[in-house]
Parts: C-alpha cells; structure tokens; sequence
C-alpha cells in the first residue's frame, strides 16, 4: 500500500513548520545584533562581534557593548522567550487564547510580590527574582484551587485569573500610592515592561533558569498533540491528563515569574506570540518553539521601535507591546464569541 | 487479537449522583456490541466508565482479568480506544495531522513516528474513504466526511477493542448506515470488539451481534436481538407500546412505535 498523500502532507507540514523556526531564529539573531549596534554610538557589525569575542576594539566600545545594550538585548531576548513559551502553553492547555499568563492574573502575582520587596521591605537583587517567582506560583496556584471542579477547565479558570488579576493590580497600585513619588515613578517603568538599565545580577537568573525551563517545557510539551483534542481523547491516547497539565502549567508560571521578575511584565507578549506563531506555522500543531521565538522576536522589534524610532523621547518596552496588543485583544474579544468557539 | 472487556458491579456517577448502579456485564470478544437506551439511562456515562474516562465510584472494569484502573493508562491505550461523544479538533488542523494523533500512543521517548505510523493512517483514511481528504483542513469538511475523520484518527490507533459514543449523531441516514457498515467491515476484518452507544434503534437492533438494553443504570436485557427482544421489554424500557417486526431486509427485530394518533390499523 502506498503512504504516499499521508507521507507528503505530513512533510510539507513539518518543513513549514521548521522554516517558520529557522526563519524567526535568523529574525531573533538579526534584531539581537541590531540592538547591539544601532543607537547615538554607533558600533560596527565587526566591532560588535570582536567585543564579543573579547578582542581589542575602538576606545568606548566595550563599555557601550558590556554594560549597556548587551544587558539589554539579552534581558529582551530572554525575557521574549519565556513570555512567548509561556503564553502558548498556556493557550494550548486550556484551549483558549484568551488563557495567557499576563490576562489571567500570573504575571499580575509576579509584579506585586516584586513591588513588595523593593518599595514595602526595601529589598533588591536575587530577592526579587525569588519574590516575583514565588508570587506567580502561589497566585497560579490559587487560581488553579479556585477554579478547581473535578479538573480544570477552561473558562471558569481564565475568570477566576481575571478576577484575582484585579485584585493584584489594585494591591500593587495602593503600594504605589503610599510610596515616595520618586521611587514610584522608578517602579512604574518596571511595571510598565523594561529593558532598559538591566544589570547582569538581573538577568543571570533568568538565563539560567531558561536553561532548565526551555527543554522541560518541550519535553512535557510532547502530549500536547493529545491534550489538543480534549480531555478525553488525550486520555484514551493514555496521556495522564491531570498529572502533565499541572506540570506543564507550572513550568509555564515559572517561565512567568522569572521574565517579570527581570523585565516587568511586557505587556501581551505571552498573549500574541503563541496566535502569531500558531498563524505563521498553519495546520493544528502546537507551536511552542515557534512561539517562544516570536516572543523573543517581538520584544527585540518593539524595545527598537520604543527607543529610536519614535521621535527623541525613548518609551519602555511595554509601552510599544501595548499598543500593539491591546487592539489584538480587543479584536479577539469582539470575535470570539460570534464564531462560536468563545469556550 | 482482542482482549477481553468486562465490567464487575460498575457503579459511576459525577459527585454525589450515582447514574450506573452495580452493573456487571461481560463484553463478548470479536463481536459488535450496541448498547440502547432512553435518554439519561446511563449507557453513555457506562462507555466513558469501561474507557477509564470516568473513574468508577466502585467496583472495577477488567482488561484481560486485569483492572484498567490500575494499569498503566499507556498499556490500555494499546488494547482500547475510544471515540467520545462531539470532539474538538484543532482549528486548522489537516485531516492527515488530527488522523496521525491516533499514533501518539505508539510514539514514545526512544520511537518516532516510522513507516509503520504512515502506514497505519493511510491504512485508517482507506478504510473510511477519507484518504482524497488527507491534505484538506478539517474545518472545511461537512458532518459526515468529519465523522468518518475521526473514526479514522480511532482506527489509527490500532486496538483491539473499539469504544464509540453515538458515531452517528448528526449524521443523516445513508451517513448513518454508512458508518456502522464501515464499522461492521471493520470487525469482520480484523476481529476488532467493537462497542457503540447508539440512539436508533432499528439500526441497533439490524447490526449488533449483541444489545444490550439499559435503563436507570442497570441493564435490562442483554444478547442476540432475534432472542432478547419483546414489544414488553421496549414498551418497559421505553414508556411507548410499539410493535416488534421483522426487517424485510436483514429480519432482525424492527420497532414499530404506536403513539396516539394514526394508528387506525392497530386499533382496528
């Protein structure tokens, strides 16, 4: 018997689905290096990668590549794809777009803790980065009580995050209130999504917890091709449907606390990546390496958009997200119903 | 060859609500098992108890005199599939992609997908007609080519026993015949046990090797329809007097209802 149709359609699915990778990859390795060389000091393509390499460059260059935008275009890129994994592991598992990390209330739990440490106990540093870990965990896990009925499911878990995610926002914002006006402006450009100003201290956690979070989060990933079809189907595959949502749930939450804990909570990156990616891949497959990449992509993209191409005054990161995601949100919202698919 | 399937004083429930009381049924071996009933009698809550889907409030459900509750949900995944009621794909997904996920049992740590994998999805489209689908979106498919896809994505699988939850709702009737036909050719093939939850009942009746009639979550009747059967039994079952006939076609029993009106003949 000949395979034939099942065998090409499943090749020309997975080579896309690989030239999508391959392609975002060069995307992320292009903006990465633009970042690295592209601002009121401007650094060759050469001298970039000699610095990097640690040999000798032109007086001022180390310093603006060391301290200043290599900071920066790797807190970006980390930060991008641990929001992008996140946000698509998410979607995935509870089979709605709208179930993204930075809609249900964990990176709400995140920014809240680490605003805590730092203006209620005055703490900084690997602190912070535990604070904002651990708020997302509990708040994730609070959620996930909540919204526990036989199971976890779909809408009544996105509400309940939305509802808990309120309440965070209103906590986060009293603190800021009672704050010194100068500390809270400060706060505010963290709350707000940046990369700007990172420091190594900041962003070492975040990289090595990527390390470990990244092949999990594929790993346990691998059953989402049976989670896709349902709680039941992926039990008659002989997935363990209760176990491998929750672990995947809580490398996802991790992936969470440690981006926001460096760079703030950048608005909808978690929320558009996985649907961009879902988008440029086609078919039904679960993107996440895909995803993770447009994450990256699109911090990279809107931290260069924030900081040279509108005008003289520099925006956070956060800022540019926004605006590109608010009116997505608002789009998917309007539509998600009248197609019938809203739960 | 499949395994035997057997339900040892099943009773299954969702929280307090107890639906199938204390209900022992062997599944013959080989054969086409239809189970009936009126609605909320609990045959369909009794199929996701037999797949594992529902965990049993007591008693036990034995893959080859074993407890599928304490095996290895991958083990039972080889020897038992199960086609639930209304499931989801993927938006987008192909009708190759969705068919192939009926492999992910047979995928594991060290064994990619292989030849044998091809093989069995080509295998599985053929056999529901659906293989001049393969590359189209499942999306764009009407009722009765989706339907066939997903009995396809549960023949891929592979099993020996074969769970369906109402393959034929929503299905017109030549679709619907069509469907346990194809279900049919499928044991007669391969030997697979099949075992569907079906609303109409003269199909039941016409190609089950087995029925079995349930009723407030214990069954009522259950074996050959030409021996089991009576106009009492459907009327008890049902809450309808009808007439039992024999199909001119396949002389299996054939209901016939009587309601209130137009049935001067009966009356007469």
């Amino acid at each position: 018997m000949s395979a034939g149709v099942v065998t090409t359609t499943r090749r020309r699915e997975l080579a896309r689905a690989r030239t999508v990778a391959v392609a975002l990859f060069v995307g992320v390795v292009a903006m990465f290096l633009l970042t690295l060389s592209y601002g009121d000091f401007q650094i060759s393509l050469p001298d970039v990668v000699r610095s990097l390499l640690g040999r000798s460059t032109p007086a001022g260059v180390d310093y603006v590549m060391h301290d200043l935008r290599l900071p920066r275009a790797s807190v970006a890129a980390c930060a991008g794809l641990a929001f992008g994994l996140a946000g698509a592991i998410f979607q995935q598992l509870l089979r709605n777009p709208l179930a993204s990390p930075d809609v249900i209330g964990v990176s709400q739990g995140a920014t809240t803790a680490g605003i805590i440490m730092v203006m209620v106990l005055g703490l900084e540093g690997g602190v912070v980065a535990a604070a904002g870990l651990a708020g997302a965990l509990v708040t994730a896990l609070t959620i996930y009580a909540l919204s526990w009925r036989k199971g976890v499911g779909g809408y009544r878990f996105i509400l309940v995050g939305i509802g808990i995610g309120t309440v965070l926002t209103s906590i986060t914002s009293y603190i800021l209130t009672r704050s010194d006006v100068k500390v809270a402006a400060e706060a505010m450009i963290w709350l707000t999504g940046s990369v700007n100003g990172r420091t190594w201290p900041q962003i070492v956690p975040l990289a090595v917890s990527l390390l470990i979070l990244v092949p999990l989060a594929l790993i346990l990933g691998r059953v989402l091709t049976g989670m896709q079809l349902g709680d039941d189907l992926a039990t008659a595959f002989g997935v363990r449907v209760q176990w491998s949502r929750f672990a995947l749930l809580i490398v996802a939450v991790c992936l969470t606390g440690m981006a926001t804990s460096a760079a703030g909570p950048i608005a909808f990156v978690a929320f558009m990546s996985g649907p961009i990616a879902a988008r440029m891949v086609g078919g039904g497959r679960p993107v996440l390496v895909q995803a993770a990449l447009v994450g990256a992509l699109l911090v990279l993209v809107a931290d260069f958009i924030g900081s040279h191409l509108l005008g003289s005054r520099q925006f956070p990161v956060g800022v540019v997200t926004g605006v590109i995601g608010a009116p997505y949100l608002l789009w998917l919202l309007a539509t998600a119903n009248r197609s019938g698919r809203g739960g | 060859m499949p395994l035997d399937l057997q339900a040892e004083r099943l009773s299954l429930g969702y929280g307090e609500r107890t639906i199938v009381h204390d209900l022992s049924l062997t599944l013959p071996k080989g054969k086409v098992t239809i189970i009936v009933g009126p609605n909320a009698c609990g045959k369909s809550t009794f199929l996701r108890g037999l797949a594992r889907l529902l965990p049993p409030a007591s008693g036990r459900v034995l893959l080859d005199g074993k407890s599928i509750h304490s095996t290895p949900s991958r083990e039972v995944a080889l020897e038992l599939g199960i086609l639930p009621q209304g499931p989801i794909a993927p938006d987008g997904i192909t009708v190759t992609d969705l068919v192939s996920r009926g492999r992910h049992v047979h995928q594991g740590w060290f064994r990619r997908w292989s030849g044998d994998d091809d093989d069995a999805v080509t295998a599985a489209l053929t056999a529901t007609g659906t293989l001049p689908l393969a590359a189209r979106p499942v999306d764009e498919l009407s009722g009765g080519q989706r339907q066939r896809v997903w009995i396809a994505m549960a023949l891929a699988q592979r099993t020996g026993i074969l769970l369906l939850d109402e393959p034929t709702t929503y299905l017109d009737i030549s679709h619907q015949v069509e469907v346990l036909d194809l279900l049919t050719d499928l044991n007669e093939a391969e030997g697979t046990t099949v075992v569907i939850v079906l609303h109409e009942l003269n199909l039941a009746f016409r190609y089950a090797d087995h029925v079995v009639v349930m009723k407030d979550g214990a069954v009522v009747t259950a074996g050959d329809p030409n021996e089991v059967l009576t106009e009492q039994i459907i009327a008890e079952v049902f809450g309808m007097r009808c007439r039992l006939v024999d199909d001119p076609v396949s002389n299996t029993p054939m209901i016939v209802p009587i309601g209130r009106h137009r049935v001067g003949v009966q009356e007469a």
